[in-house]
C-alpha cells in the first residue's frame, strides 16, 4: 500500500509459561519493508516469539513498538483493535487454521465485520484475485480445496485488513515442494506490490533465505546468531548450532553416521 | 532365499470406490523388485507412494481393491495368503515404520512395555528375557538412558526419542524388510538425520531390505541406493542414488527445481506445470 512500510523493534522481549521460561532477552529491529526470518527447531520459542508479536500470548518482560522510517505519526500501542489491523498472521497448517463449516466468503468476512470495514463484497473478492483463486472459489468449504488453495485463502484472509506486517508461521511446510514453490512466488510478489513487512519462522533454511534478506537462529528461546541470507549462501556462519542446521539442509551423508550431528 | 528377490511386485493396482460405485485407482500398475537394498518411494501427496507401502503390508482398508500380477515376500506369494498368514507376516518378516510416533504409538501403554509386547507376540520368552531384550534394542537405537525411556509414555518424549523407540520396536522381531513410511517427516532436520544414519547402521547391520516412502526427493537420494518416482498413481522414472542431475522425466525434474537452494537464489522459483500426458 504505502510507500512507507512499518517496522517492529522488540526490547528484551520475554515470554514465560508459568515458570518455564519459552523466549527470553530478544532483541531486534525488523526495518518497514523488510523480510526478516527465524529459524530453529521443534521448543526453541520462534513460533511463540511471532505469537507475542501478534498478540496471542502475553510478554512477561520487554517491549515491543512499531515505526516509521519516516513520518511520525501515532502508530497503535500492542492489543488494540488498530494494531490487530496493522499486524496479520498467517498459520502453518491451513488444515486446521480454517474453520471446516464455514465458506471461504465467511472465513474472509469475518475480520471485515470484526473491524467494521465498507465495501466487504468487493473486498473479498479482490483478495481472492490477488491470491490468484478467482471469484469461483467464493463459496466453497475448505475441504473442498487442496492445500494450496487453502493456504492461498489463509493468505487472503491476513491481507483483507490491509496489514503493514505479516507474520508467517511455517507458510509453506505443510505443504508438497511443487505447491510450496507457488506459495513462496506468491509471498514474493505479494511483498514487493505492497511493500509488506514479514517476519517468517521456518525451520527450513532454504525456505528461509529464498524469502528473506537477514535472519536470526534461536535455540532454547534465546538468539544463538544473526546473519543475512548472503553469510548463509557464503557459509560465513559461526555458531556450531547453525553449522549443523546447514549441513542438515543437505540432506543424508553416510560418513557423518557415527558422530551423528 | 539368495536367488529369488526379497520382494517381488507386478502391476499392483490399488483402487477405492467413490460415492456412486465407480473404481478410482490410487496405484495403477506398479512393479518392482526389491533386494537387500534401500530403496526410495518417492511423490507428492496423492500419488500412491503410501498406498504401495500399505499394499505390500497388507494394511489396505477393507472396502479398497488390490490387485497384482505378482507379489511375492521370498517365497510366499502374498496374494494369495489368508488374513491369518498375512497377520503372521506382519511384524515377523515385514515390518513398517509410520510417520509420526505421536499417533502411531499407543497412547496409554509405556514405550517399554508396548517392545516388550511386541516381542512377545512374535517369539515365546519370558518376561525376564523380553525386559532384557528391550532394552537392548532401546541401545540399539542410541537411547543412552533405556532404564528411564522404558518407563515413559509416548507424550512424555520428544518426537526424535519416539520415532527411535517406534524404530526400535519394529526391529525387534528381525524382520527381512522394513516399510518406513515417512519416518522423519514430522522431526527436526538435525533430528531427521540422526534417527536416518540409526536406521541406516540397523538396516546395513542386519541386512534388511528397506522401503523409504517419503516426499522429499533431495533427502531420499541422498540416503537410498534407488529411488522410484511416482506421479498420479505410477512409477514415472526409476533413478539410481546420486543419479537426481540426470533425471530425465520432466516431472522428476520439476520436482527438483521448484526446491529453493541455499545459495543459488532464484526468483521466481520454477513451478511445475503439470501435463496431461504424464498421467498415461
Amino acid at each position: 500500500m504505502s510507500a512507507s512500510g512499518v517496522g517492529i523493534r522488540l526490547q528484551h522481549l520475554r515470554v514465560n509459561f508459568g515458570s518455564f521460561v519459552a523466549v527470553d532477552g530478544i532483541v531486534l529491529q525488523v526495518e518497514p519493508g523488510e523480510s526478516f526470518g527465524i529459524v530453529g527447531e521443534s521448543g526453541s520459542g520462534k513460533s511463540t516469539l511471532l505469537r507475542a508479536l501478534c498478540g496471542l500470548v502475553p510478554m512477561a518482560r520487554g517491549g515491543m513498538t512499531l515505526f516509521q522510517a519516516q513520518g511520525q505519526a501515532a502508530l497503535p500501542a500492542l492489543g488494540s483493535p488498530a494494531y490487530r489491523r496493522m499486524v496479520q498472521i498467517v498459520f502453518q497448517d491451513p488444515y486446521g487454521s480454517l474453520h471446516p463449516r464455514q465458506t471461504v466468503d465467511r472465513i474472509l468476512s469475518e475480520p471485515l465485520i470484526i473491524h467494521n470495514v465498507e465495501g466487504q463484497q468487493a473486498r473479498i473478492v479482490r483478495a481472492l484475485d490477488e491470491v490468484g483463486l478467482g471469484a469461483s472459489f467464493r463459496f466453497r468449504y475448505p475441504h473442498q480445496l487442496s492445500g494450496g488453495q487453502r493456504q492461498r485463502v489463509a493468505i487472503a484472509r491476513a491481507l483483507i485488513l490491509e496489514p503493514q506486517i505479516l507474520l508467517l508461521d511455517e507458510p509453506t511446510s505443510a505443504l508438497d515442494a511443487s505447491v510450496q514453490a507457488e506459495v513462496l512466488n506468491l509471498l514474493d510478489d505479494l511483498r514487493q506490490r505492497r511493500g509488506l513487512t514479514y517476519v517468517m519462522v521456518s525451520h527450513d533454511l532454504a525456505v528461509v533465505t529464498h524469502l528473506c534478506s537477514r535472519l536470526m537462529v534461536m535455540q532454547g528461546g534465546r538468539c544463538v546468531e544473526m546473519a543475512a541470507a548472503d553469510d548463509l549462501a557464503a557459509r560465513r556462519v559461526h555458531e556450531p548450532y547453525t553449522q549443523a542446521l546447514m549441513a542438515a539442509s543437505e540432506g543424508f551423508r553416510r560418513e557423518q553416521t557415527e558422530n551423528g550431528v | 532365499m539368495s536367488s529369488a528377490p526379497l520382494l517381488d511386485v507386478q502391476d499392483l493396482q490399488v483402487s477405492f470406490a467413490d460415492r456412486h460405485g465407480d473404481w478410482i485407482d490410487a496405484v495403477k500398475s506398479v512393479s518392482f523388485t526389491l533386494g537387500r537394498e534401500r530403496l526410495g518411494i518417492v511423490g507428492e501427496s496423492g500419488s500412491g507412494k503410501s498406498q504401495t507401502g500399505r499394499a505390500i503390508m497388507g494394511l489396505t482398508p477393507p472396502e479398497a481393491r488390490v490387485r497384482a500380477s505378482r507379489m511375492r515376500l521370498g517365497e510366499t506369494d502374498l496374494l494369495t495368503c489368508s488374513p491369518q498368514q498375512r497377520r503372521e507376516l506382519r511384524g515377523k518378516r515385514m515390518t513398517m515404520v509410520l510417520q509420526d510416533p505421536k499417533f502411531s504409538l499407543n497412547p496409554v501403554m509405556t514405550i517399554g512395555e508396548q517392545i516388550v509386547e511386541t516381542l512377545q507376540a512374535h517369539r515365546p520368552m519370558s518376561r525376564a528375557q523380553a525386559l532384557e531384550e528391550t532394552l537392548s534394542a532401546l541401545v540399539a537405537v542410541q537411547i543412552d538412558n533405556p532404564q528411564r525411556v522404558f518407563g515413559l509414555y509416548p507424550h512424555e518424549v520428544s518426537g526424535g526419542m519416539g520415532q527411535r523407540a517406534m524404530i526400535a520396536m519394529m526391529l525387534c522381531p528381525e524382520p527381512d524388510l522394513l516399510i518406513a513410511d515417512e519416518p522423519t517427516s514430522a522431526l527436526d532436520v538435525t533430528v531427521q538425520l540422526q534417527v536416518l544414519s540409526i536406521l541406516d547402521k540397523l538396516v546395513s547391520q542386519r541386512g534388511m531390505g528397506l522401503i523409504f516412502v517419503s516426499h522429499d526427493l533431495r533427502l531420499v537420494s541422498s540416503f537410498c541406493d534407488r529411488i522410484l518416482v511416482m506421479y498420479a498413481g505410477r512409477v514415472v522414472e526409476e533413478l539410481k542414488a546420486g543419479g537426481l542431475s540426470q533425471a530425465q522425466h520432466p516431472y522428476t525434474r520439476g520436482l527438483l527445481h521448484c526446491l529453493p537452494k541455499l545459495g543459488q537464489p532464484v526468483r521466481p522459483l520454477p513451478t511445475l506445470s503439470r501435463q496431461a500426458e504424464w498421467l498415461l
